[in-house]
């Protein structure tokens, strides 16, 4: 089942067009990569399905993005509500510089989840477990959030993204400040989280989208080059360009 | 090439051996002048804190303060002090001539008679007996006990007579002098006599000038800097006030005491020499301080603590009250500290708007006029008596006390609440 449409996309920051005419539909309950060179505009992409781009002034959004069957580009959509329904994970681990407890009770608070203090401890159990950190912070729920290794604010960013039972997360290169093992602890995160949510994920590198995922798209200089199942795509793909990039030969 | 090579590495270090002594020489100096500074304000004011008594026996008459031997408290109150004060005075010389009576009168401050009553209020049992009375010094004799006196100066050229300095050697020999630590200078308003001049006025004033400053400063200038950083669109517009606001920190305070003149004393008819006035009128200086120190320290959040509060479906007035505010309140406070800290220290605009007047009332309120601690300096400067030569450096004191807490203050602020973010 589709669950996110995206038809004739056009980026531009200011008067540089940053995506051309991006036109790509993502699974539900499926994990997608996005690949690509250095400033292909995957992540520019990425940040326009939870409207992250309207943070930059310059920046402006044409064409339609359907999750849902509704267009988020649309004047009537509340980016508040949208946000909700789409979780997102960044690139660095940025937990607020509040306790463990507090990062993942943020989202439930600010949305009205939770009537009681112990709804809220179950919703901050329930989302600690399900990124796989529960075990590791459980005595320290009340310690900064700020003072945990790499790999774990990694996991609490996760672990207070679905806080909010997000249908959609959308991670940007979230393993590129990890180490390895880090790195395959999320990985095996993100195969766990794909039952419930559905999950788009940007990353550099070429064997980790063909660990997690199951649909892979290639961009290229602003253009959306290919895009398919991962087996495809990295076994036989019909175009020249992403034959190139997957086999090393640029990028 | 091998030797010329060495040669330039040489010449490398040498050039920053130089740079360090430099630097080392500079800051030599810069310590050089503030130890000269403190020294010379330590050495003239710290005599300030000390005050001269004369110790005189009071004979608590009843008739000649012309009351019964049972008085009432009211009775007390209104009983004439002036003959049995005078009375004291003479008696330190029974063969003194009425010049001479003057002279002796002359010896003690004009608080002298109020010295005595309070003497007597706190211990009426003593109507009838005779019992020995503090009496403040005047301020000359007070700096001929702390030495600070050219006694040998010819009589016509000084404030003390001859036979004043013998009545008061007498004394000193008896060991009816007696140096006390000066709680007046803390407690009494300003005064026209050095030995009866306090801070507490201007100490006051100051006080309630930057409460009021920092009640309007404050807000103005976050909720300026929070709409300016967060939410203003970056434009032209924008660009020019800020601008605008930077070329604001950098008039002259005197600019600014013009305008509490020109507009809150002539058109608003806001009360002359009042805190208040002062207040606002230091507020329209702090404020661009406060508004360039906030926005800075809400610049320094990182912008992903931002992005990770939008991505969770905070919106923009949520991010930034719960996340980017709170996160650039330490540099904010430090800021407006040394903002207050600036506004305490000025003197021109108050001068300008009336807080130089005399004022010998201690202010209950910033409607009630005052001055300010830099403006009791300037006062006290101006005055050609001995005594207030030691208040100067010992206002001083105070204010730098005051100013070294504050900035103490900041940096504990700074240092303890300051966020560390991955």
């Amino acid at each position: 089942m589709i669950k996110i449409k995206a038809k004739d996309v056009d980026v531009f920051y200011g008067k540089k067009q940053a995506l051309y005419n991006i036109g790509l539909d993502i699974e539900e309950n499926q994990v997608t990569a996005l690949i690509g060179p250095s400033g292909c505009g995957k992540s520019t992409f990425l940040r326009c399905l939870n409207r992250m781009n309207d943070v930059i002034d310059i920046c402006r959004v044409k064409g339609e993005i359907l999750i849902n069957d509704f267009n988020i580009n649309d004047k009537s959509c509340d980016v508040v509500r949208l946000r909700e329904k789409i979780g997102m994970v960044f690139q660095k681990p940025n937990p607020f510089p509040k306790t463990v407890y507090e990062n993942i009770s943020y989202g439930p608070t600010i949305h009205g989840m939770a009537q009681s203090k112990q709804e809220m401890d179950e919703i901050v159990e329930t989302s600690l477990k399900k990124a796989a950190l529960w075990e590791e912070v459980k005595d320290r729920l009340h310690e900064p959030g700020t003072g945990l290794s790499g790999g774990q604010q990694q996991r609490l960013c996760i672990a207070r993204a679905i806080s909010v039972r997000p249908e959609v997360i959308l991670m940007d290169e979230p393993c590129s400040a990890l180490d390895p093992i880090a790195t395959a602890q999320i990985e095996e995160l993100i195969d766990e989280l794909k039952k419930e949510h559905t999950i788009i994920i940007v990353t550099h590198s070429m064997a980790q989208a063909a660990r997690v995922s199951q649909n892979t798209g290639f961009f290229h200089l602003g253009h959306l080059i290919e895009h398919g199942s991962t087996d495809k795509i990295f076994k036989n793909p019909d175009n020249t360009k992403t034959q190139d990039y997957i086999t090393g030969r640029f990028g | 090439m091998n030797k010329n090579k060495e040669q330039l590495l040489n010449k490398r270090y040498r050039a920053e051996r130089r740079f360090r002594l430099y630097g080392q020489s500079a800051i030599f100096m810069a310590l050089l002048f503030l130890t000269i500074f403190i020294f010379k304000i330590f050495s003239t004011g710290y005599s300030a804190f000390q005050k001269t008594w004369l110790i005189v026996p009071v004979n608590f008459d009843a008739e000649m303060m012309m009351i019964d031997q049972n008085p009432s408290k009211e009775d007390l109150q209104d009983a004439d002090y002036y003959d049995i004060a005078l009375k004291s005075m003479a008696d330190l010389d029974q063969n003194a001539n009425d010049d001479q009576k003057n002279q002796l009168k002359r010896m003690v401050s004009y608080f002298f008679e109020k010295e005595i009553k309070n003497e007597i209020l706190n211990n009426p049992s003593l109507i009838g007996k005779t019992k020995e009375v503090y009496l403040t010094a005047s301020d000359d004799l007070d700096q001929v006990f702390k030495g600070n006196y050219p006694r040998d100066l010819p009589e016509d050229q000084r404030r003390v007579s001859d036979y004043q300095l013998k009545i008061f050697d007498q004394l000193v020999a008896k060991g009816k002098v007696e140096s006390k630590f000066n709680i007046s200078f803390f407690t009494y308003a300003d005064s026209r006599e050095a030995e009866l001049a306090g801070i507490a006025s201007s100490f006051m004033g100051s006080i309630f000038s930057i409460l009021v400053c920092l009640m309007i400063a404050f807000p103005v200038a976050v909720l300026a800097a929070i709409y300016l950083e967060e939410f203003a669109p970056k434009n032209r517009f924008t660009d020019f006030i800020e601008v605008n606001i930077n070329n604001l920190a950098a008039v002259p305070s005197i600019v600014f005491g013009l305008l509490g003149l020109g507009v809150l004393l002539a058109i608003f008819h806001l009360p002359r020499s009042t805190p208040l006035v002062g207040g606002i009128t230091l507020s329209l200086m702090t404020l661009p301080t406060i508004i360039i120190a906030a926005r800075a320290s809400l610049k320094a959040v990182p912008p992903s603590i931002r992005e990770a509060a939008l991505a969770m479906g905070a919106s923009r007035m949520q991010t930034t009250m719960h996340h980017t505010v709170p996160l650039s309140m330490p540099g904010t406070l430090s800021g407006t500290i040394i903002g207050l800290a600036q506004a305490l220290g000025e003197t021109a605009p108050l001068i300008l708007i009336g807080m130089v007047a005399f004022v010998n009332t201690i202010p209950g309120s910033p409607m009630d006029p005052a001055a300010s601690l830099p403006v009791q300096i300037y006062i006290w400067a101006e005055s050609a008596e001995r005594g207030f030569v030691e208040k100067v450096s010992a206002c001083i004191m105070v204010l730098l006390g005051f100013l070294i807490i504050m900035n103490l203050f900041a940096q504990i602020i700074r240092h303890k609440f300051e966020k560390k973010w991955s």
